[in-house]
């Protein structure tokens, strides 16, 4: 029992006692989470839900009883902000699911069977990396239609080949381990190899991608709703921010202000929990 | 191996991936998307008008003719006509080049040099607590969405303050120069950040290693060290990480172009993008894809004449 105990005190269990004693780490994952709670209420309906109603004058400035002020029908601002985490957090987490999944795949199946099947992966994400995201983001979101589903799978396919990458440079290492060796000799196949044996030898490298790709998955819905391909009818950080264009040169810098700030601090958050989560889980940047 | 052939294999390997460019370029515009004609002529065409406009378009060719198209446009440059302007596409891109460079190229420069000075500099008090405050900052700034960069940047420095033009562009060399001192701040901006925290990173993984302890330890100065011994190993991963970024500046700034009105090549792209412009949207993505296929190519190869350790397989 006590051997047991012991072996479980793993890279993860360190990882994660790392991470704790890292207050700076501890605060943006709280953020994170609250983020998160916030985006999960507001789809429940249960906090800014009222965000389309005019409750006051046009511009009405931040005050104390408008506290980010109102956008030009009379709308409260905050509550947008706050309907728009529903968007930045759904955006994050499906593109993130998304380029997992292919990233992961299309890695693995490479970097385990070598040969031509990796020739021709390789081959796909070098071509597909060729093409600049922003004309491959467009022509998605051309075939798919306007809307938060086009703007899922354009990000989501267009984020993989980093991922995809760095998995199969891990499988071609992974391979040939005894490990591996070990689990083929008491019978694994393939499937039960690449997912059972060496996939969670990897995960870390999986999880430090995915918080990163979550947060420029957020800075990317900004842009598509610049360029008008963004998700429409409902507010989000980017339409926000798209709509100030217009209103800043009147002096009104409160919607601009407000989307701003509510996605820097998220996206900082993921950028130093990322950090964070590299070096507790990366074996190699033990000691520095 | 050595490397002539290496380089030799290199560049064959260039025609796959641009004829899986071409492909996925055609599988994307001609195969996938909706009908050109139904958004060119709107909800209520007739048909007649519809056929007549996708034979005037040679959309009704065969697809296996439509992707030699596609193919043959890498080579010959010969794009065809923009849909919305009538204009020649190649001669579209000349023209707007140019102004995209005025641009790319000093902000480019300048924040080379600025973010190799910073990374230098924290690296030297690596651990310490200005080099977390530096890094705190660099994460910090590329939080920010670039939009609001922009917005904020042109509203305050221009408008408010009246130190650059709002917006606007004159060609000819002294005439450009005040419409894109303020575009080219706010590019270096954006991206000192992450360019600070990547060479940090390499000069880091640099510091660490055995020749650097064995330079200290026959009593070099610390600033002999960094200069002569770690930013020169460093260069070979700097060299690829900058060189790889070229083609993204003939490519302009699709954000900075549309704000500050230069007519630059991502402008073109903008205004194909709201006009569902497809062939200059195909012909700019076949461009900017040769570019960095080429450039990728010119990346390894120096990588591998550059270091020594990088074994030829």
């Amino acid at each position: 029992m006590k051997n047991e105990a012991q072996k479980s005190k793993s890279l993860w269990y360190h990882a994660w006692e790392s991470l704790v004693s890292d207050k700076m780490a501890v605060t943006c994952l709280i953020i994170v989470l609250a983020y998160f709670l916030l985006a999960i209420l507001s789809s429940l309906g249960l906090v800014a839900s009222d965000y389309a109603k005019e409750i006051g004058p046009s511009y009405a400035p931040p005050s104390s009883e408008y506290l980010f002020g109102l956008d030009i029908f009379g709308r409260s601002v905050l509550a947008k902000t706050i309907k728009g985490t529903e968007v930045a957090m759904s955006v994050g987490l499906v593109t993130g699911i998304i380029s997992m999944i292919i990233g992961v795949f299309l890695g693995a199946v490479a970097g385990y069977f070598g040969g031509k099947i990796d020739e021709v992966i390789v081959w796909f994400y070098t071509t597909f990396n060729s093409i600049p995201y922003i004309m491959l983001l467009v022509a998605i979101t051309f075939i798919l239609g306007k809307g938060i589903l086009a703007v899922y799978l354009a990000l989501g396919l267009t984020s993989w080949v980093g991922l995809c990458r760095l998995i199969r440079g891990e499988f071609i290492r992974h391979k040939d381990r005894e490990y591996v060796q070990a689990a083929a000799a008491i019978g694994g196949g393939d499937f039960r190899k690449i997912f059972k044996h060496i996939l969670p030898n990897v995960l870390h490298i999986v999880i430090i991608n995915f918080s990163l790709q979550f947060q420029v998955a957020i800075k990317s819905e900004v842009i598509l709703s610049y360029l008008g391909l963004g998700v429409q009818g409902r507010p989000s950080w980017g339409t926000m921010i798209n709509d100030a264009k217009l209103e800043l040169a009147r002096g009104n810098w409160w919607q601009l202000a407000a989307a701003t700030a509510a996605m820097m601090v998220v996206v900082l958050a993921f950028n130093i929990l990322g950090d964070a989560l590299r070096d507790a889980l990366d074996p190699k940047l033990k000691g520095k | 191996m050595n490397i002539y052939s290496y380089i030799i294999r290199r560049l064959l390997y260039v025609i796959p991936v641009l004829l899986g460019v071409c492909l996925i370029i055609f599988i994307l515009f001609n195969v996938l998307s909706p009908d050109p004609t139904l958004i060119m002529l709107g909800k209520h065409a007739s048909k007649t008008q519809m056929m007549e406009l996708r034979a005037e378009l040679k959309l009704d060719r065969p697809w296996f003719i439509q992707y030699i198209d596609i193919v043959r446009s890498t080579f010959t440059f010969d794009f065809g006509r923009s849909w919305s302007t009538k204009q020649e596409i190649s001669e579209m891109i000349k023209n707007g080049a140019i102004p995209s460079l005025t641009v790319t190229l000093p902000a480019f420069l300048v924040s080379f040099v600025l973010s190799i000075s910073i990374s230098l500099f924290v690296s030297f008090y690596r651990g310490k607590i200005i080099d977390r405050s530096i890094v705190f900052v660099c994460v910090a700034l590329m939080s920010i969405s670039s939009l609001a960069y922009i917005l904020y940047g042109q509203m305050f420095f221009a408008f408010q303050l009246g130190w650059f033009e709002i917006s606007g562009y004159e060609s000819g060399f002294p005439d450009f120069i005040p419409y894109v001192l303020l575009p080219i701040l706010i590019w270096v901006v954006l991206s000192v950040g992450p360019d600070v925290r990547f060479y940090r990173t390499i000069i880091l993984d640099e510091v660490y290693q055995d020749y650097v302890r064995t330079a200290r330890a026959k009593g070099l100065a610390e600033s002999t060290i960094m200069f002569k011994h770690v930013l020169k190993n460093a260069m070979v991963s700097i060299i690829t990480y900058v060189v790889i970024r070229i083609p993204f500046l003939i490519l302009g700034s699709l954000l900075i172009e549309s704000f500050f009105s230069i007519p630059g090549l991502g402008g073109i792209i903008l205004n194909a993008i709201n006009s569902s412009d497809f062939p200059v949207l195909k012909a700019m993505t076949v461009l900017s894809a040769l570019a960095y296929i080429i450039f990728s190519v010119i990346t390894d190869v120096l990588y591998t004449i550059v270091d020594p350790r990088v074994r030829l397989k």
